[in-house]
């Protein structure tokens, strides 16, 4: 079969699958008696394997089937949840993980999975011998249906009501064919007349014919015998139909209470796994994936149909024609609307990037042998596609660096009089055109004086400066290249390589950090990113007869001073802007514009800074504020000297985006 | 067409100065009419800007600049040849963008030592037909941005 068209979807999918089994995992960690959570990772595991055996991938479908059998299990009550059996799970995940990971990359998902199939293996087979001994102990009711105590009360109430209880033996004729197919006529046929109290085997082992030719319904029903065998004979392929009154003492008499308990968790987390399917299915939305490229297709455009709105604007106020000028007032508000709709949905839950921490924190704070609770706040918070993939790696190094750096022993916490657990808050939010991401743990917190110490004896900062520095100041230190607090340095984090570049990535993608902190009682990273990345707020300035887009994110003010107020030092133009010296970068050199003004007595400048440090850029006049839609210079000219992209203005010019950090030295 | 379709390529034929170049179809992606350029600072001199092509930045070369550091004259027949290599779209500027041909493979004759004002190293073939001489462009080898970036590397 040529499966190469469904191999996106089948990646897609499985990654879904694997996320989903990963976080049920942890859930089930949390509780491990609920069973209904094992049913769904059950259910995930399932699907998986089905899908990969349909494309061809043996190894994956091998070893989801021996973690579907320990999950089993597990749902049968046969083994024990705990964390041994869950990390042998989790390494099982880790491989299947790695598997559908080298397909995505072009691979057959071929690996060596050797060891933890055996252990897997080891896991179920504790639990089939404790099968065996229960089989034995219990062969001698194996026959009759098992009650618990749900179907125990409906049927005492049925015989209270006066409705007959029956259990209906069906025996199928040994050369049918779809036996899942009679089996539902069967069930059809006795839900018009009554109800399917319990099926034996279940109704799930029914629907995937994993039964010889016959199965038992205890069934509850105001007909009687014949009219139930009736019935049930009219369906063909039927061999034979029996009918008996169903007595619950009967059932009583020989019946397991153990057994009861296992039937009665079975039937239940069936029932919820039915159910969740159910809602599942209903709640789901209907979605297809589109390339991110077509989107911005669609994007490219629409803006051109903004430019020409502006122009048919344009010529309707010249005209001033009232229906044109209704017309394009309409066709103004629907582009609107439009380009809010084509804006959305570029934008994605960050859920995608919050999912994999659970499973990250777990494995870390089992490495480190710390008690960590992990709460995540906001996952539904939405961000551009474009940074949602840039914003993984800096959240992993700074949970890594709570959890490590932050977070104490609980042996050092219950000496400072807290929980043994510590806690990390993971959290988004909206906020203006910004999304807000913070992390904040209730650790050692950081020390001023250990980070101090950390600086000076790294050259980062100079004694006297250090004295100077605000307490937020020295946190900010941590964020410096070259700087590591950790004392020991560690696997996890203490490279002395990571914040800075944390810092870098956040900076790039137009956002910035900050960190607070108490000492003793715990950090706070806040991570401020822009909405999205294709529109940025720009300050347009003309250079001699050229347009430039200044970043309105890196713009302090605008002034406009006499030529008499510049003053020089060390050879440098500069001025005394509030008390503070700010050196002049003359844009028409830089940028090498063709002079075509004359000199002015004054200079028009835009304050910009970097971190601390300050420029005022020197233009021949301002435009105005305006937001644009960012776009690349293209590969071509990529890289450009102190230039970051380029825009689309109204008149369909483009106008170049400056890059004011690589400008401010 | 009767013709084999592997002994002839569909060339799309310009005007430089005096000179007639082709350049394969499937490597050009649209003609257009001289537009407003933006001026890129700190790219090399050829380099003229870039343009809103339907929404897309599309950086500009002047290939007269290129070829004989003669600046390109604006007339009615100036055309932007927009042009696709290695994925990347570059609009070339030439005088006039004036045929469509067929040329056979076999009229195809690799570049004599001199050949005008182009140097050997950016045209593939010559082309006869007819009367006419056509220059065949090897566009990576126009395009090639190695110039380009030795001078950010200048200003950096």
């Amino acid at each position: 079969m040529d499966t190469n068209q469904y191999l996106e979807i089948f990646i897609d999918e499985s990654n879904e699958h694997l996320q989903s089994i990963n976080d049920q995992l942890l859930e089930l960690e949390k509780n491990p008696n609920d069973l209904a959570i094992v049913g769904e990772i059950f259910r995930s595991a399932h699907t998986l394997k089905g899908m990969s055996a349909t494309m061809g991938y043996q190894d994956l479908s091998n070893l989801t089937h021996k973690m579907e059998n320990v999950l089993d299990g597990v749902r049968n009550d046969q083994i024990q949840v705990d964390s041994d059996m869950l990390d042998i799970v989790f390494d099982s995940v880790d491989d299947l993980e790695a598997m559908v990971l080298d397909i995505s990359k072009g691979g057959n998902g071929a690996r060596d999975v050797s060891r933890v199939v055996d252990l897997l293996q080891a896991v179920e087979l504790g639990h089939v011998l404790k099968d065996r001994e229960e089989q034995e102990d219990h062969s001698g009711n194996s026959d009759d249906i098992q009650l618990d105590e749900f179907t125990r009360a409906v049927l005492e109430q049925s015989a209270e009501q006066g409705l007959n209880n029956f259990q209906v033996e069906v025996y199928l004729n040994e050369d049918c064919l779809l036996k899942a197919a009679r089996v539902y006529m069967v069930f059809d046929v006795l839900e018009q007349i009554g109800e399917v109290v319990k099926s034996q085997p279940s109704a799930e082992t029914l629907e995937n014919e994993e039964f010889d030719h016959s199965f038992k319904v205890l069934f509850v029903t105001e007909e009687d015998e014949e009219e139930i065998a009736g019935r049930i004979n009219k369906i063909s392929e039927i061999k034979q139909v029996k009918v008996s009154t169903y007595s619950i003492d009967k059932d009583e008499s020989h019946s397991e209470p153990e057994i009861e308990q296992k039937q009665n968790i079975n039937e239940d987390e069936k029932q919820e796994i039915a159910d969740k399917g159910y809602k599942g299915k209903q709640t789901a939305n209907k979605t297809i994936r589109v390339n991110i490229d077509r989107l911005d297709v669609l994007m490219n455009l629409f803006e051109e149909l903004v430019i020409d709105r502006g122009r048919l604007e344009q010529i309707a106020a010249e005209i001033n024609h009232l229906e044109l000028n209704d017309t394009v007032e309409r066709m103004t508000r629907v582009s609107g609307d439009l380009q809010n709709i084509i804006l959305n949905m570029r934008m994605v839950p960050i859920e995608q990037v919050f999912n994999r921490f659970p499973r990250m924190v777990r494995q870390l704070s089992k490495d480190l042998n710390k008690n960590i609770d992990l709460r995540i706040i906001g996952e539904e918070t939405e961000l551009d596609r474009t940074v949602i993939d840039e914003i993984g790696d800096p959240l992993v190094h700074l949970i890594r660096n709570a959890i490590d750096h932050g977070i104490e022993r609980p042996e050092e916490r219950l000496a400072r009089g807290k929980e043994a657990k510590g806690n990390i808050e993971l959290r988004a939010y909206h906020n203006g055109n910004h999304v807000f991401i913070e992390i904040v743990d209730d650790g050692a917190g950081i020390d001023r004086e250990k980070v101090l110490g950390k600086a000076l004896s790294n050259q980062v900062v100079t004694r006297e400066q250090a004295e100077k520095l605000t307490d937020k100041e020295v946190y900010e230190l941590i964020m410096a290249s070259g700087f590591s607090t950790a004392d020991i340095i560690s696997d996890v984090s203490g490279r002395g390589v990571g914040l800075d570049v944390v810092k870098n990535t956040i900076e790039s993608l137009g956002g910035n950090i900050a960190i607070d902190s108490e000492l003793g009682k715990g950090s706070m990273f806040s991570i401020q990113l822009p909405l999205t990345l294709s529109i940025i707020s720009v300050m347009l300035v003309e250079i001699q007869k050229e347009k430039y887009a200044i970043p309105l994110s890196s713009i302090i003010e605008t002034a406009i001073v006499k030529k008499e107020e510049i003053l020089r030092a060390h050879n440098k133009e500069v001025i005394d802007f509030r008390g503070k010296l700010v050196p002049l970068v003359f844009l028409k050199d830089i940028f090498n514009v063709p002079l075509e003004l004359e000199d002015r007595d004054y200079y028009s400048l835009v304050i910009a800074r970097k971190g601390d440090k300050m420029a005022g850029f020197v233009v021949d006049s301002f435009i105005g504020q305006q937001e644009v839609v960012l776009k690349s210079l293209g590969g071509y000219l990529s890289g450009v000297f102190a230039i970051s992209g380029a825009t689309i203005l109204g008149d369909g010019q483009v106008a170049l985006i400056l890059d004011s950090n690589a400008l401010i030295k | 067409m009767t013709q084999e379709p592997d002994k002839t390529i569909k060339v799309i034929v310009f005007q430089l100065e005096n000179e007639e170049y082709a350049i394969p179809v499937h490597q050009v992606g649209s003609i257009e009419r001289i537009m407003p350029i933006t001026r890129v600072p700190g790219t090399a001199e050829f380099v003229e800007g870039v343009i809103n092509l339907r929404g897309v930045v599309t950086p500009i070369l002047d290939l007269r600049k290129r070829f004989s550091q003669k600046n390109y004259e604006m007339e009615e027949s100036t055309r932007i040849i927009i042009t696709i290599i290695d994925e990347m779209d570059v609009g070339l500027i030439v005088d006039s963008a004036n045929d469509v041909l067929d040329i056979e493979e076999e009229s195809i004759e690799p570049p004599p030592q001199v050949i005008g004002a182009v140097e050997d190293e950016y045209v593939s073939g010559v082309a006869k037909l007819d009367k006419r001489l056509l220059i065949l462009l090897n566009l990576s080898r126009v395009l090639s941005s190695s110039e380009v970036r030795e001078l950010y590397d200048m200003e950096g």
